[in-house]
């Protein structure tokens, strides 16, 4: 009897010690997230204002502000995102309705996703410098940088598009074939717009993680801080500005916490508008069944 | 929302004449069906006749779904589906490698057991399928919209709020409205599998009287559980049952026969709830 | 009896799909086929470039030559790899017991608000861009660490910026296993009287091994292939570490260093670096996949 009574006991502290451990942890996780944040607003929070976000850099970004670099963050961007979407739309729609789960064809392309899922930032630079600037002769450039973003996102463009496009319920597609229509039409009138909110998620998605990248347009895209003149010319992202203040330039502290600043609260934008986008759709699909 | 209470109309149409003149439509010929290895119909042989209702029954998984499925070639799109047999829609095979299979299922309306309107608005659910075979002038898709919704009696309920989602409507309503765009594209044969048994029944009734004021206008073959609906609304019934491991066709006859006379004990057990 | 097959995906349908298909469908299978051959074209280039240095260099000088000095042909990777290893180890040392803990709470001991507020934090965490990272740790991190210890920049401060980046990548991984453990096991080691922490090391996380081991592939992948955070916090100066407070270079960082003036074989030696890290990568996260499918729970 008092052998269960002390096992019972030493299991109750265990449990204790376990809850109490197991707490403090995730405390310590928030607190460094605190730190983290509080530690950029209060760096950056005086330097920011309207003309810093529209004015030319100057002194090589210690005075000035960062309106270039926001247009050739926004150029890079936007390239990424034009040769990625169809390409990655298609792809989706391919694994999703045309291609049996275990055919060959698809499963190379879904291992080939899953590998390119995984290759490090920098090797997409080499990539890119190698492919896009060198062999194609694009040299420094936006065109070149936000090209090899699009090989970037592409696996996390065709995972959530597929998932989305899986998730419409298959009676419709029943329905509408019942109705004798035909596959590309069920695809474009009814199945893509039904996972819409699920494919703009993952546009979000896509772009909070082009925002966030350097190592790979570092040599593709470039470091100059000038406005851009066409999509061949260099221009560099908010992020390379960043990197370009903290370790390049001497006293550029003050700049580089408020241009931090402004990519997180970007970055956060756009992860509250995908959250909503998600929510929505999770809404919609509970309320149709 | 909808309500589907004592407010519901039904349209202006007219039953159609008497089916005393049967006349094959369909020619069901020595049918077999199965999914990879395993079968699910075995030499099913029906005449199924034009402007009449024939009702098919039996219990769960004697392949009725299955049988209403193959007469619209929807089975071509389960993967391992294989058929033996003949199914022939006025003197034509269906499965004649010449023969379209998008204008086949023009023909065919099929209703499914869940309303499954897309999440479009009203007025685009019905539109999808119209330009989708040609009809694209406004004033063509208009006047069709108009008339099948009056004719399953949802215009009244909807003609204000044609843009609003398919998905606000009741679970009666939205039946209908795919009763509607199946009838858009004048087909000839309904096929309805169980049409009312995901309703409630006062939405299930005025279903079941729409049918039943189909009756002339288009073929119908309605899979259905509820005994005392085939009775009521159907001319013809064909009963299946599980034999051998594969659904098959027991008997099929004029629905009083079948209900008051029938021939095989497996059918007079079934009809009197004796079995399945 | 004939039994024949139609189907709208066999190409021998005949008259069945209608025109506009077929072009959709070939067009699709373009689209997917250019995806899937960019993992080859990337191969390929980073290969070609490689080529140089690889053909006159044999693969035991990247480890044995005396160091790593382009300008005089030495080309000694050693110190980078181990500095790369040091980090990514030490990084997992920490974030695994962090992760799986954070992991648990978020499953097991947090009220369903809490639980939801902490993974989006951790979700915003893994969001923060790895510049902002290495940024805050270079102005935070180490002059912290610099009044412990000069100089400051360090494979500490490396480790530590790790640790915070792939925490959430082994929380958020291993929070997913523990939701696939079933039920039914947890209820039936309630019902038998255990208590919580038991059922814990009892019953889920056995049960969600794989899982959670897959997710730490994951995470060392991350950390072997993360340049910017590291490279701006851990000092880059190539030697390998004596202690926790040396300055070290990681392979990818060495990379970022040098390719701004390098050239001919100094160039195709940085990308046989760059094709080693994308290598190890590969194999990392094709074991964990290959772990993801062998789950037998």
């Amino acid at each position: 009897m008092s052998e269960t009574v002390s096992v019972k006991l030493i299991h109750a502290h265990r449990d204790r010690f376990a809850q109490l451990t197991i707490c403090f942890v995730a405390f310590l996780v928030c607190a460094a997230f605190v730190w983290i944040v509080s530690d950029l607003v209060r760096g950056g929070w005086a330097h920011l204002s309207w003309d810093f976000l529209v004015d030319s850099p100057r002194d090589a970004g210690r005075a000035g502000g960062i309106g270039p670099i926001l247009v050739s963050t926004a150029l890079i961007l936007l390239i990424a995102l034009m040769a990625a979407l169809p390409l990655g739309w298609m792809t989706a729609a391919l694994l999703a309705e045309y291609v049996s789960a275990s055919g060959g064809f698809g499963y190379a392309v879904r291992y080939s996703l899953q590998v390119l899922a995984g290759v490090p930032s920098i090797v997409f630079g080499l990539f890119g410098n190698a492919f896009f600037s060198i062999y194609l002769g694009m040299g420094f450039s936006i065109l070149s940088g936000g090209l090899t973003l699009a090989c970037m996102l592409l696996p996390i463009l065709v995972s959530t598009a597929e998932s989305g496009l899986r998730a419409v319920p298959d009676a419709y597609r029943l329905s509408a074939a019942a109705l004798g229509m035909s596959r590309a039409t069920t695809l474009f009138r009814l199945l893509l717009p039904a996972a819409a909110p699920a494919l703009a998620a993952g546009l979000l998605l896509g772009i909070g993680r082009a925002m966030a990248e350097t190592a790979a347009l570092l040599f593709t895209s470039g470091y100059v801080d000038r406005m851009p003149g066409s999509l061949l010319d260099s221009g560099r992202s908010l992020a390379i500005h960043i990197f370009d203040l903290s370790m390049n330039v001497s006293g550029g502290d003050a700049p580089a916490h408020a241009s931090a600043l402004v990519l997180i609260v970007a970055l956060l934008l756009i992860n509250m508008v995908a959250m909503w986008f998600t929510i929505g759709w999770q809404r919609r699909r509970i309320v149709s069944e | 929302m909808g309500q589907d209470s004592n407010a519901y109309t039904l349209g202006p149409m007219q039953a159609g004449p008497v089916c005393c003149d049967p006349q094959p439509l369909i020619q069901v010929d020595d049918f077999s069906l199965r999914y990879g290895a395993k079968p699910a119909l075995a030499n099913v042989t029906l005449d199924i006749y034009r402007g009449c209702i024939t009702a098919l029954i039996g219990p769960s998984g004697c392949g009725k779904t299955s049988f209403l499925s193959s007469i619209n070639r929807l089975t071509d799109l389960i993967p391992d589906c294989r058929i033996a047999g003949r199914i022939r829609i006025d003197g034509s095979d269906i499965h004649d490698p010449a023969r379209n299979v998008q204008a086949l299922r023009r023909q065919i309306g099929m209703v499914f057991q869940k309303p499954t309107p897309f999440p479009l608005s009203i007025h685009r659910n019905i539109e999808l399928p119209l330009h989708e075979h040609g009809i694209t002038r406004r004033a063509d898709t208009r006047a069709i919209i108009e008339q099948v919704l009056e004719d399953v009696g949802l215009w009244d309920e909807v003609h204000d709020r044609l843009d609003a989602s398919a998905l606000s409507l009741s679970g009666g309503q939205q039946q209908r409205l795919c009763i509607a765009r199946a009838l858009a594209l004048s087909p000839q044969i309904l096929l309805m599998d169980e049409p009312c048994s995901a309703l409630d029944p006062i939405a299930s009734g005025v279903v079941e009287d729409l049918i039943s004021r189909l009756r002339g206008r288009y073929t119908i073959v309605i899979v259905t559980h509820n005994l005392a609906q085939a009775r009521r609304i159907a001319n013809y019934a064909a009963f299946f049952w599980v034999k051998g491991h594969a659904g098959r066709l027991v008997e099929f006859g004029h629905c009083r026969q079948i209900f008051e006379s029938p021939v095989h004990e497996l059918t007079a057990a079934y009809v009197n709830g004796a079995r399945g | 009896m004939i039994w024949s097959k139609h189907s709208i995906s066999s190409p021998s349908a005949s008259a069945e799909p209608a025109p506009v298909d077929k072009l959709v469908l070939w067009l699709l299978r373009g689209g997917a086929g250019i995806a899937a051959a960019l993992v080859l074209l990337i191969l390929l280039f980073v290969t070609v470039e490689s080529w140089p240095a690889l053909r006159h260099i044999s693969v035991e000088r990247f480890l044995t030559d005396p160091s790593w000095n382009p300008g005089e042909s030495k080309y000694n990777l050693a110190p980078m790899l181990s500095g790369t290893l040091y980090a990514a180890g030490g990084a997992l040392l920490l974030a695994t017991p962090l992760g799986i803990a954070s992991a648990l709470f978020i499953a097991y001991y947090a009220s369903p608000r809490t639980a939801g507020i902490y993974r989006r934090l951790i979700e915003l965490l893994a969001g923060i861009p790895s510049v902002v990272y290495g940024f805050w740790g270079l102005t935070t991190l180490v002059p912290l660490i610099n009044q412990l210890h000069p100089p400051g920049a360090s494979l500490l401060a490396g480790i530590l910026v790790l640790t915070l980046m792939i925490l959430p990548t082994i929380t958020l991984t291993a929070h997913a296993a523990l939701l696939a453990v079933p039920g039914e096991y947890l209820r039936g080691a309630a019902a038998l009287g255990m208590s919580r922490w038991g059922m814990i090391h009892g019953v889920a996380l056995p049960a969600s091994k794989t899982g959670i081991v897959a997710g730490i592939m994951l995470a060392t992948g991350r950390a072997i292939g993360e340049t910017m955070a590291v490279l701006m916090v851990t000092g880059n100066v190539v030697r390998h570490a004596d202690s926790l407070f040396d300055p070290v270079r990681t392979l990818a960082a060495n990379i970022v260093l040098e390719m701004a003036y390098a050239m001919n074989d100094h160039r195709a030696a940085l990308f046989v670096s760059g094709l080693t890290l994308m290598l190890l990568v590969m194999v990392l996260s094709g074991v964990a996949g290959w772990l993801g499918r062998t789950r037998h729970v």
